[in-house]
């Protein structure tokens, strides 16, 4: 297994970077080349950069940004927001972002996935699932970028997991969706059952607090990567420390 | 110096030919052979399915201009996949310059396909800016045989091919414009050789 990747997510929003608490009540966090140079100086091993106005606005991302942070970044990062077809999948590659991620989308239309695979590859395609725990399991939810019209995909979020897989994604991110923001730690048994229903890689997403909640679900379950914001964003974690702290606990790390 | 990056129409060249601006250069995106006849470096990225690209070097009549180049030649990724013989993918005849074929990676716990992120390389040439330990990032799904032309290598389930050379044809499995301060040195290195 390669290492395991220490992922930052940074929350776009007119072209500076924000962060909030279980997806409502965005704060400005930065001007967005200053943040991807500071986690690529720490030792991020990967970006993601999520336009949080796109999908709600019904508009494609920036490329702007997409372009500015290609230029100066030599680690690879993914986009996400308001992606709906081949097309601006393709202006994104373009732009220089080596993964776009969909979400709503290809929830809207499977199909998509399988037409971006087939001419870009399946290592470029991201699936982004905001996964609720519900009774019995885990559904996913839709259009989670605004709360007014959040609401319910009707899929359980293993499905489409398996779905997404078999459609050509080569990745996925898993938002557990009641974790985000309040750093109690990810949901390593949910992590762990999408992960092994899948075999390509899985990224945990939504509840990291503290170095232990790192080394936990690296421990415990198959994800490929780790991804959090508000902890490296307002500096409770360093990533050098965090590396050096999982690597001692015998997971390996890029140092 | 002047350098071609070969442009299939399948995308992604910009984070090639930013990297390369990083490094002072100016490369000529191009599809035209006498422009890449002419280059002191040719750059063969590519992203996507091998089937995509071949048919897109033959449409360009770009297979025996690519084959008859006497520069330094960098596949990257996908571009190093068709330097081989033959690819899985899609059952592809490539350019056949590398003895080998082109395999579909197998996935088994713990080690999902793609093959998607940073690998530690065991390097047997010391003259490729790379060193023993190094760690570089990958996202592919296929991978090309082990053999004499191997440079460096990282384990997935095989030993897959990072670094392969051959005369002037050099290939890099993983994406070195990706693949910070080692990525930066290998490419340094081979834009000097």
């Amino acid at each position: 297994m390669p290492s395991r990747r220490i992922i930052p997510c940074l929350d776009v929003k007119d072209g500076r970077i924000v962060k909030g608490v279980r997806f409502r009540d965005h704060r400005d966090a930065g001007d967005i080349i200053d943040q991807a140079l500071r986690y690529r100086n720490e030792g991020a091993d990967e970006l993601v950069f999520y336009d949080i106005g796109a999908s709600p606005e019904g508009r494609s991302l920036d490329l702007e940004w997409v372009g500015r942070i290609a230029r100066i970044i030599d680690i690879p990062f993914t986009v996400a927001g308001g992606i709906r077809n081949r097309d601006s999948a393709a202006a994104c590659l373009d732009a220089g972002a080596d993964k776009i991620s969909i979400n709503s989308p290809a929830l809207e239309r499977p199909e998509l996935i399988g037409e971006i695979a087939r001419d870009f590859g399946s290592q470029c395609v991201v699936i982004g699932i905001d996964s609720m725990a519900v009774e019995g399991g885990h559904a996913v939810k839709q259009y989670t970028g605004s709360p007014d019209a959040a609401r319910d995909s009707g899929r359980t979020t293993l499905d489409w997991a398996r779905e997404a897989a078999a459609r050509g994604a080569g990745e996925i991110v898993l938002n557990c969706m009641l974790r985000d923001g309040v750093r109690q730690g990810y949901d390593i048994n949910h992590v762990r059952e999408v992960a092994e229903a899948v075999d390509i890689p899985v990224i945990a997403s939504g509840g990291a607090g503290a170095l232990e909640h790192f080394r936990d679900v690296f421990l415990l379950s198959s994800a490929s990567g780790a991804l959090a914001a508000s902890v490296f964003h307002d500096r409770l974690i360093a990533i050098p420390d965090l590396k050096e702290f999982l690597a001692k606990c015998g997971i390996e790390m890029r140092l | 110096m002047s350098v071609a990056l070969v442009d299939l129409g399948c995308g992604n060249l910009g984070s090639v030919a930013m990297a390369l601006e990083r490094f002072g250069e100016t490369p000529l995106v191009t599809s035209n052979p006498e422009q890449i006849a002419a280059a002191d470096r040719v750059v063969l990225p590519g992203v996507g399915a091998a089937g995509y690209a071949m048919d897109r070097i033959d449409a360009l009549g770009l297979a025996g201009t690519l084959k008859s180049l006497r520069q330094p030649v960098l596949g990257i990724c996908l571009g190093m996949q068709l330097l081989f013989e033959a690819s899985e993918e899609g059952e592809t005849a490539c350019l056949g310059i590398i003895p080998g074929r082109v395999r579909r990676l197998e996935s088994s716990k713990g080690r999902p396909v793609p093959h998607m992120g940073w690998s530690r390389l065991k390097v047997s040439d010391p003259n490729i800016g790379l060193r023993e330990g190094d760690y570089v990032y990958f996202a592919h799904s296929f991978a090309c045989d082990f053999g004499p032309a191997t440079r460096a290598s990282a384990e997935y389930g095989r030993d897959i091919p990072a670094i392969i050379s051959l005369q002037n044809f050099s290939g890099a499995q993983f994406h070195p414009e990706r693949s910070g301060e080692a990525g930066a040195r290998f490419l340094q290195a081979w834009l000097s050789a």
